[in-house]
């Protein structure tokens, strides 16, 4: 997984409640049976105007000059603000790695849906979770500001923002150490191995029936 | 120890140990796999040399790509090149690890939430998870069942665990039982209208009450499978006869000495009167009527006697936007009635409501009744082969064919419309299915969710009706 310490980078405001994993990445892309190549159609039924397709490129495309992520001031721009709920709907991880391909290294929201923010972990995009008040005053900066920057410091976990001013965010220290360092998740359960194959003897012998296939 | 609810009990019962992140791992007793989530996992295991740590623990069948007609081509059948290669990877996928598969020529295959508790393969107590949200169906008969990621899928293919924190405790209390023509459905899209789709984030719902006792267990999971819609990774509800008798003589359920072992244990499974929640609701079922969501998420519902909301009327700025842009993409205006909102397509499936009691809710309404002229398409979808060949034995095919409906092989459809069953932008759909997301259906479709015997009376009269008028 990547590592993730510290990211700067111009904000894109995604100003709506309960952005569903739909949006983020349309059904169509989910027949890859890759890991990579979702990122060209992230929000694809909002960027573009005409449907998308696998295998359709970005040049061939009806762009909708209307969504946020078309305007020239958030091009490149590397952490998405958005509303509460985000990620709800459908367990699909592609909508992960569609947000990470796109270039976005950060999402910062009020509150997240369960399993995309499980999901945003095994990837190393950071989800941040920062009180409505909060959100509000950046939506209105980014608007008032264009170009408008702001620092994500995990080892800190504070937001800077270009005034100096800082928001501290909260973070399970573990899955800020996976973080960090990149850990291979399913590695660190492997290393439990013995312990796990002597729960699993003593659940079979409680539970034998789960085991008879 | 204070007293447990039905969570506390499975969750400690498969707790292996903690790892040093103070997350618990906890031992899955069964995986489901379909052919979308599953393919990157395999890879990822493959790529590190990883083995499937309980082959027998896995069960697959593919579902969301799978077309509905020609059925009899197998995998000559799918015309989209991709969405074939997908299946091929899962069939070579479960060869290859020696997983049991009901491939797509399979007569058992269909909606893996379907195929599950049909086979017995879904047991009080267990854990189970699938790379699929609406894996909180399962839940239904007190196991413990969430949907995860595919990094997740790979993960509890190489180490039987699903590494998390333990959630909260919901109780959504439901007194009294459902009227006529109001069903589980309606249930669930109340509930979902009451606390919010986020209203249970965080939370492992449990199910309680004489409404929950009085609900079939076709019932009972189309309410645990849209527990998800609420924000909860898992819905439950406790074991009781109705739970074992539905689960006896399945064909993976266990038989003779080791069924009594179960029984035994299985029912304990059911929260301590004592136990306490850390967060409660409460409904009163027999005031219910039939539901019908208006937006774009499952949260904008409202019952079928009822107006679209007036976002003039909303309690802030923020509420009122959010209105209007799903009034807007619906193509609807506020304060329209729901009875006025013509239909072009009907959709009868779905890992919420494709099972034989659906489907004869539907036809008993649809019975000696025709289509209306309006609709361009009504689509029966049911969830396995099995139930299928079940509603075709009970005459209920031929009463969905003779009113006009298209009667069609098991898949997950036109829920997500990720095989050739879809809506063509602007449509309207009266659906069974469980998100009324933008363009869940297709392409800027519109989804209306409602109950089976709603979308039969909406098939039946080109427009939304209150189907309790019809029975």
């Amino acid at each position: 997984m990547k590592s993730f310490k510290r990211v700067t980078g111009i904000v894109a405001p995604l100003d709506r409640l309960n952005v569903d994993t739909d949006q983020i990445i349309p059904k169509q892309f989910l027949k890859s049976i890759e890991r990579t190549g979702f990122g060209d159609n992230l929000f694809d039924a909002w960027r573009f105007g005409d449907e998308g397709a696998i295998g359709k490129t970005p040049n061939e495309r009806r762009i909708n000059p209307d969504f946020v992520l078309n305007q020239p001031r958030y091009q490149d721009a590397g952490i998405l603000l958005t509303r509460g709920n985000f990620g709800c709907g459908s367990s699909r991880e592609h909508a992960v790695w569609s947000l990470l391909e796109f270039g976005f290294r950060c999402v910062i929201a009020p509150s997240f849906a369960d399993i995309f923010l499980s999901n945003c972990f095994k990837n190393g995009l950071l989800p941040i979770v920062l009180k409505e008040k909060t959100i509000d005053r950046l939506f209105e900066m980014i608007d008032a500001t264009p170009g408008f920057e702001i620092s994500v410091d995990l080892p800190a976990q504070e937001v800077r923002l270009p005034d100096g001013e800082r928001f501290e965010f909260a973070i399970d220290p573990f899955k800020k150490r996976t973080l960090l360092e990149g850990l291979d998740d399913i590695g660190l359960t492997m290393d439990h191995r013995e312990e796990i194959a002597a729960f699993e003897a003593k659940h079979r012998k409680r539970m034998p029936w789960v085991f008879t296939s | 120890m204070s007293a447990q609810t039905l969570y506390d009990k499975i969750w400690s019962a498969h707790a292996v140990g903690k790892r040093a992140d103070g997350q618990t791992m906890l031992y899955i007793d069964l995986q489901l796999l379909h052919e979308v989530t599953s393919p990157q996992a395999f890879a990822g295991l493959e790529l590190a040399g990883r083995n499937l740590w309980r082959v027998g623990a896995n069960l697959a069948t593919p579902d969301h790509n799978v077309p509905t007609d020609n059925r009899e081509l197998g995998l000559d059948g799918i015309v989209d090149a991709v969405a074939k290669q997908q299946v091929v990877t899962l069939d070579e996928n479960c060869r290859r690890y020696g997983i049991t598969q009901f491939d797509i020529l399979d007569r058992r295959q269909g909606i893996v939430h379907v195929v599950g508790p049909e086979q017995g393969a879904t047991q009080p107590g267990m854990t189970i998870v699938c790379g699929d949200s609406h894996t909180s169906t399962h839940g239904a008969f007190a196991a413990l069942a969430q949907g995860i990621g595919t990094s997740d899928v790979e993960h509890v293919m190489a180490t039987q665990c699903l590494v998390q924190s333990k959630a909260k405790n919901m109780r959504v209390q439901v007194d009294g039982a459902l009227r006529d023509g109001v069903t589980a459905k309606d249930l669930i899209l109340s509930i979902i209208g009451a606390i919010g789709t986020a209203g249970a984030t965080g939370h492992t719902i449990e199910y309680l009450g004489s409404g929950i006792t009085d609900l079939s267990m076709e019932g009972r999971m189309t309410l645990c499978n849209m527990s998800i819609e609420g924000g909860a990774r898992a819905g439950l509800v406790a074991v009781d006869d109705k739970t074992l008798e539905y689960l006896h003589g399945r064909p993976l359920a266990p038989r003779g000495e080791p069924w009594d072992l179960a029984h035994e244990y299985w029912v304990t499974l059911r929260s301590e009167a004592q136990a306490l929640f850390d967060s409660n609701f409460r409904i009163d079922a027999t005031s219910l009527i039939p539901q019908v969501t208006w937006g774009t998420s499952p949260e904008l519902v409202i019952g079928i006697d009822s107006a679209t909301p007036n976002p003039d009327r909303a309690g802030d700025e923020a509420e009122a936007q959010s209105l209007q842009l799903a009034l807007d993409y619906m193509g609807l205006v506020a304060d329209q009635p729901m009875v006025e909102i013509t239909l072009d397509r009907i959709f009868i499936g779905s890992c919420t409501n494709a099972r034989i009691e659906d489907l004869r809710g539907a036809a008993s309404v649809v019975k000696g009744r025709k289509v209306a002229r309006g609709i361009k398409q009504a689509l029966v979808v049911p969830g396995s082969g099995l139930v299928k060949a079940q509603a075709e034995a009970e005459g209920l095919a031929d009463v969905f064919l003779e009113a006009g409906f298209e009667w069609r092989a098991a898949g997950c459809s036109m829920c997500l419309a990720m095989n050739p069953d879809r809506l063509q932008p602007g449509e309207r759909c009266a659906s069974t299915s469980n998100r009324n997301f933008e363009g869940r259906q297709g392409h800027r479709g519109r989804t209306h969710l409602v109950s089976p015997m709603m979308a039969a009376a909406a098939a039946v009269q080109g427009y939304f009706v209150d189907v309790r008028g019809m029975l």
